[in-house]
């Protein structure tokens, strides 16, 4: 059997969740065994090729998110939601009770210590949505794994029951959001 | 200082009028508002503090219902019916001409405070819209000549009182009559037939009739009386419920209008059967133009001996009525919110069991029936209960009045043996060319034209009434939008499911409505309807997604048209959701946007070329679909 | 057969009293019926519906339905843990309930239960309401983003601490918790936290000053056993990582 391909990305995440993915420490020599990684900060590839699993970390905060997630719907026969971020908006989302004009006056305007405060306008950054947004409010989400982040533990069961074509069926310690 | 000790004093005499009685609470607000415009926060205090209610108590009826304002509004106050029917009719554009007229956005207040618009649910002049209400009282037949009179008015100061009086007119339409609406009907002679063979026959004739409940439930009637007759207590209560919320509906208007007589009768009637001094009609806030009138009948059954002390010279016969006004809340049509609603307090549906006929107004044995089911009981306590079950089907028995509206020649009020077919009703109203129709309501059926053949009757298509045509050049969704929209204003807010699951239906709708949505939308529709259907505590939230289901499965090309090429679309506008970043950092190049996705197609055809790039099933599926 | 009636609960017999619901009398049984604004030292409330079982076929909240000889309960099926997952999703996507930054996660009953019934995302669209935090008091916290409207506060400060702190405002979406003062701020009622309301809230939204994350993860209430062992939040004792006073 030729080796499923996996990409993983972060959006508006921590990297926590792709933490977790290197906490499965040995199980990883396992886990190459039966996947090769396409994209991924674990690879350093940059661009995305026809895969079969496409795991995202992160919610949706700027337009750059919306591009990459959608590049992973596109090339990825699976999707997966990865953690609180992606599926909640998570901790980023807290920004969802302020105006984006708040935030960026916050960081860029009133900020102690700014000489000629001004917002960013340079076109390489990418622009901010009005609210941080979970994934599958933007494109089709296969599978969730919660989490913030899943264990390592979690992580594991999900792929290798997924891998294998099983259902998913996570223990009950496995299963939480923070 | 002199403007609060007026309030004070308003305030004061108002209470005083209600005798400080705290189930007088919601009329109490009423007519404060009537007085100030709207009940500030002071009012509020002064009105619980004259009660001895805690402030809160008072707010929480305040914020209730729609009628009620704690915000400043016009000492003209104008709501726009907002049913599909007044759309058909073009309220959306009369609404627009009168808030220019007037130099007033929607839903705002002048900042004279002389005069605020805004929109309600449906008002109930379906027949005669499209319809609006000023200060409470209706006004029908709205176009643009009569909005011009209108706007001087309003600038000049008239008082209502010296409007013409042709603006206010509302017109029965009765448009096929049959035993309830045709045969006459001699004051007091229900009352006598009591008199004369006893509770306990007239009961028996009730239980012959088969009547059951004609507000939508179909509860039998006689089970209801008699498990009400049997509960232990002293003290009962008669409820009429005259709420009529459901949009389409105008029947109990009529009756109201027209048959006031046989209304009370049957509530005095059913007093005597199950041993009740005292009766109340709860009617809808929109019908508020026809209580004086109703007061007045009262007032003339007392004095002819009908009702009050010793009915008919019988000693210990005693009832009377009162009438209770609501306040644009749909949810009070629930009997149990009803009665909630009756005791002055916010109108969320109770825990059923235990059921009002042993534990209602005050946790007093009360029977609530529909203003329909109270007249014909009056004629059967005459008439007798075979004479009635005469007419319909063997489950339902005797006849139903429709309320027939939207795109037909003669719109008014049918009355129809149980189990008339769709067809013959839309033969005799005049619609030719229907495309479907909204039975009973948007909490009821959507029909398309393969069931015109069914009958209307509690086996088959279950109706309170409302009865609404639309044509084929109306689009079906127009509809379903409007009601999806009409749920969430109504939710009472208590339970989970409606609360939240109203609004998410009515973004679903809007979503495919405007052209964003896919086929996942619609598969999340039909999961959200099953879980408030199922999960609801009360009846609005279990039947608030029946238009949105029913027309799924009886319309899927109506909803189809409007889906976009792809399988799966955004939550929300993401080019849109850039937008404040955009003006925040002054940019606008196209990095700065977020373009609509390309359709499956385009992408499918890249796939197609593409040896290398593997297929998802959904893109199987939909190149399977492909021509 | 003699003795006290009973119905079946997922094809077990349950014994109940006269006047017990369907919930009272599985819960004297040791059967647990997932719910939230469910508290036994209260009366029914029925609003949260996620108590919903099958009653002789009929969907019907558990809390507020009286047991009856012979009824054919069903509980633990996969079409009610669809239902009950759904409107769990519905508590999440109304508020804004951020579990890796909320004190009360571990020990939180929303979140046990949503996990009791297997809820891995809620997919509905989020509101995210715009909502207030209130930490006027000197021993408590408010956080209006995570009430789900059980009640359960406003139930206890009137009817137990005859208080009167809390009152539901408004209606529909738009219905919200509010604190019964001009100000609307907690500080300025006579709320205490050794009152019955500030033991109940099944959420974080109530939340105890100066007492946070103190359980390290791992050994929080309901870290390592799901609620049907743990029991209510408000039901285990505070040396337990619950909210019952002693
Ligand atoms: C949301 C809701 C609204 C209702 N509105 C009305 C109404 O406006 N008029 C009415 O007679 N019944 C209404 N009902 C039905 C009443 O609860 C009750 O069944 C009826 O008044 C009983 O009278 P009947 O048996 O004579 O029909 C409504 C029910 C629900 C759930
Ligand atoms: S279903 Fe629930 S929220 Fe809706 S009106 Fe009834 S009680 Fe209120
Ligand atoms: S209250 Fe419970 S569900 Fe809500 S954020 Fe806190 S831990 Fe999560
Ligand atoms: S604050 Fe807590 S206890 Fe009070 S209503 Fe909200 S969730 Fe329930």
């Amino acid at each position: 059997m030729s080796k499923l391909k996996v990409a993983t990305c972060s959006l508006a995440g921590c990297f926590g969740c792709h933490m977790s993915i290197l906490d499965l420490d040995e199980r990883l020599f396992t886990l190459v065994d039966l996947v090769e990684f396409d994209r991924s900060p674990i690879t350093d590839v940059k661009q995305i090729g026809y895969c079969d699993v496409g795991i995202i970390e992160g919610g949706v905060a700027n337009a750059e998110n919306v591009h990459v997630l959608r590049e992973f719907r596109a090339h990825c026969k699976i999707l997966i939601s990865m953690g609180a971020c992606a599926i909640t908006g998570g901790v980023p989302a807290m920004r969802n009770r302020f105006t984006l004009k708040e935030c960026l006056e916050e960081s860029y305007i009133s900020g102690a210590g700014l000489v000629d405060a001004q917002i960013p306008n340079d076109p390489e950054i990418p622009l901010l949505l009005s609210q941080v947004h979970p994934i599958h409010e933007v494109v089709k989400i296969d599978y969730f794994l919660p989490g913030c982040p899943p264990s390592a533990d979690a992580i594991w069961t999900f792929l290798t029951q997924l891998l294998s074509g099983q259902p998913i069926a996570l223990s009950y310690t496995q299963l939480h959001y923070d | 200082m002199a403007e609060s000790s007026t309030l004070a004093q308003t305030i004061h005499d108002i209470v005083q009028r209600h005798n400080s009685v705290p189930t007088r609470l919601l009329q109490i607000l009423r007519e404060v508002q009537d007085s100030l415009t709207w009940l500030s926060p002071e009012a509020i205090e002064r009105v619980a503090d004259e009660i001895g209610l805690s402030p809160d108590k008072v707010q929480r009826v305040a914020e209730f219902y729609s009628f009620l304002y704690t915000a400043p509004r016009g000492s003209y106050d104008i709501l726009f019916s907002d049913n599909i029917t007044d759309r058909m009719l073009g309220n959306r554009r009369l609404l627009r001409y009168l808030c220019d007229l007037l130099g007033v956005g929607i839903g705002q207040t002048r900042a004279d405070n002389r005069v605020s618009i805004g929109v309600t649910s449906c008002t109930g002049l379906c027949d005669q819209g499209p319809a609006a209400l000023v200060n409470g009282y209706a006004l029908p037949r709205l176009d643009k000549p009569r909005l011009d009179r209108i706007a001087e008015l309003i600038n000049s100061q008239t008082p209502l009182s010296e409007w013409p009086q042709d603006f206010f007119e509302v017109t029965s339409n009765i448009r096929r009559a049959d035993i309830l609406l045709g045969r006459h009907f001699a004051d007091g002679a229900a009352l006598r037939a009591v008199l004369k063979r006893g509770s306990q026959a007239i009961l028996e004739e009730l239980i012959k009739s088969g009547l059951r409940g004609q507000g939508g439930a179909g509860y039998k009637l006689a089970l209801k009386w008699i498990s009400c007759h049997d509960a232990p207590g002293e003290v009962k209560y008669v409820v009429c419920n005259a709420d009529e919320g459901e949009p389409g509906t105008f029947k109990d208007r009529v009756l109201m209008q027209e048959y006031a007589d046989l209304v009370f009768e049957g509530m005095t009637l059913c007093g005597r059967v199950i041993g009740a001094r005292q009766g109340f009609v709860y009617l809808r806030g929109e019908y508020r133009y026809l209580l004086d009138s109703l007061k007045a009948t009262l007032q003339r059954r007392r004095e002819i001996g009908l009702l009050g002390q010793s009915i008919l010279g019988e000693s210990g016969f005693d009832f009377d009525i009162d009438i209770h006004l609501g306040a644009g809340a749909y949810v009070c049509g629930e009997e149990s919110a009803l009665i909630e609603s009756l005791e002055g307090k916010h109108g969320v549906p109770r825990i059923r069991p235990p059921f009002p006929t042993t534990h209602g107004y005050l946790n007093k044995p009360t029977v609530v029936n529909n203003v329909e089911t109270f007249a014909v009981t009056a004629k059967i306590a005459t008439e007798g209960g075979a004479w009635f079950a005469s007419r319909g089907t063997a489950e339902s028995k005797g006849t139903k009045l429709l309320s027939v509206s939207g795109d037909c020649e003669r719109p008014g009020i049918y009355e129809y043996p149980f189990g008339v077919t769709v067809r013959r009703v839309l033969e005799d109203c005049g619609a030719r060319d229907a495309q479907g129709i909204q039975m009973a309501g948007p909490a009821g059926h959507t029909i398309s034209p393969k069931q015109y053949d069914r009958r209307i009757c509690f086996d088959d298509l279950a109706t309170g009434g409302s009865f609404m045509v639309f044509a084929k050049h109306r689009d079906i969704l127009d509809g379903m939008r409007n009601f999806a929209h009409f749920f969430v204003h109504e939710s009472c807010g208590f339970c989970t499911p409606c609360r939240v699951g109203t609004s998410l239906m009515r973004d679903l709708v809007d979503k495919v409505h405007t052209g964003h949505g896919a086929r996942a939308d619609l598969d999340e529709m039909r999961r959200l309807g099953r879980i408030m259907k199922a999960a609801s505590h009360c009846g609005l939230g279990q039947t608030a997604p029946n238009s949105v289901l029913d027309s799924l499965d009886q319309f899927p090309e109506a909803w189809e048209r409007r889906l976009r090429s792809t399988s799966y679309e955004p939550a929300f506008d993401l080019d849109a959701a850039l937008s404040e970043a955009r003006r925040l950092s002054g940019r606008d190049d196209p990095g700065a946007h977020l373009p609509d996705e390309q359709s499956d197609l385009v992408r499918l055809a890249k796939l197609l070329a593409d040896q290398d790039a593997p297929m998802s099933d959904d893109e199987r599926n939909l190149l399977g679909a492909l021509p | 057969m003699s003795g006290e009636p009973s119905f079946t609960l997922d094809d077990q017999p349950v014994p109940f009293q006269d006047g017990q619901t369907i919930m009272e009398a599985a819960r004297v049984a040791g059967v647990y019926i997932p719910h939230l604004c469910f508290n036994p030292d209260f009366a029914p409330h029925g609003s949260c519906r996620v108590c919903l079982v099958k009653v002789n076929g009929r969907p019907q909240a558990a809390c507020t339905t009286p047991a009856v000889a012979g009824q054919v309960v069903q509980s633990e099926i996969e079409e009610l843990q669809e239902i009950r997952r759904g409107i769990l999703e519905m508590m999440f996507v109304e508020g804004n309930h951020i579990c890796p930054a909320c004190e009360k996660s571990g020990a939180c009953q929303l979140q046990a239960v949503a996990y009791y019934v297997g809820m891995l995302a809620p997919r509905f669209t989020y509101f995210y309401p715009q909502r207030t935090l209130d930490a006027s008091h000197p021993d408590a916290v408010i956080d209006f983003n995570r009430c789900i409207l059980c009640e359960l506060c406003v139930r206890a400060s009137r009817d137990i601490d005859g208080k009167n702190v809390f009152a539901v405002q408004n209606r529909g979406l738009k219905a919200h918790l509010v604190i019964n003062t001009p100000s609307g701020k907690l500080g300025a009622t006579t709320f205490s936290i050794t009152d019955k309301a500030a033991q109940v809230c099944p959420t974080g939204a109530i939340l105890i000053k100066n007492r946070g994350y103190e359980t390290p993860i791992g050994r929080r209430l309901y870290d390592r056993q799901p609620v049907n062992v743990v029991g209510d939040v408000a039901q285990v004792p505070e040396s337990e990582g619950g909210r019952r006073h002693e």
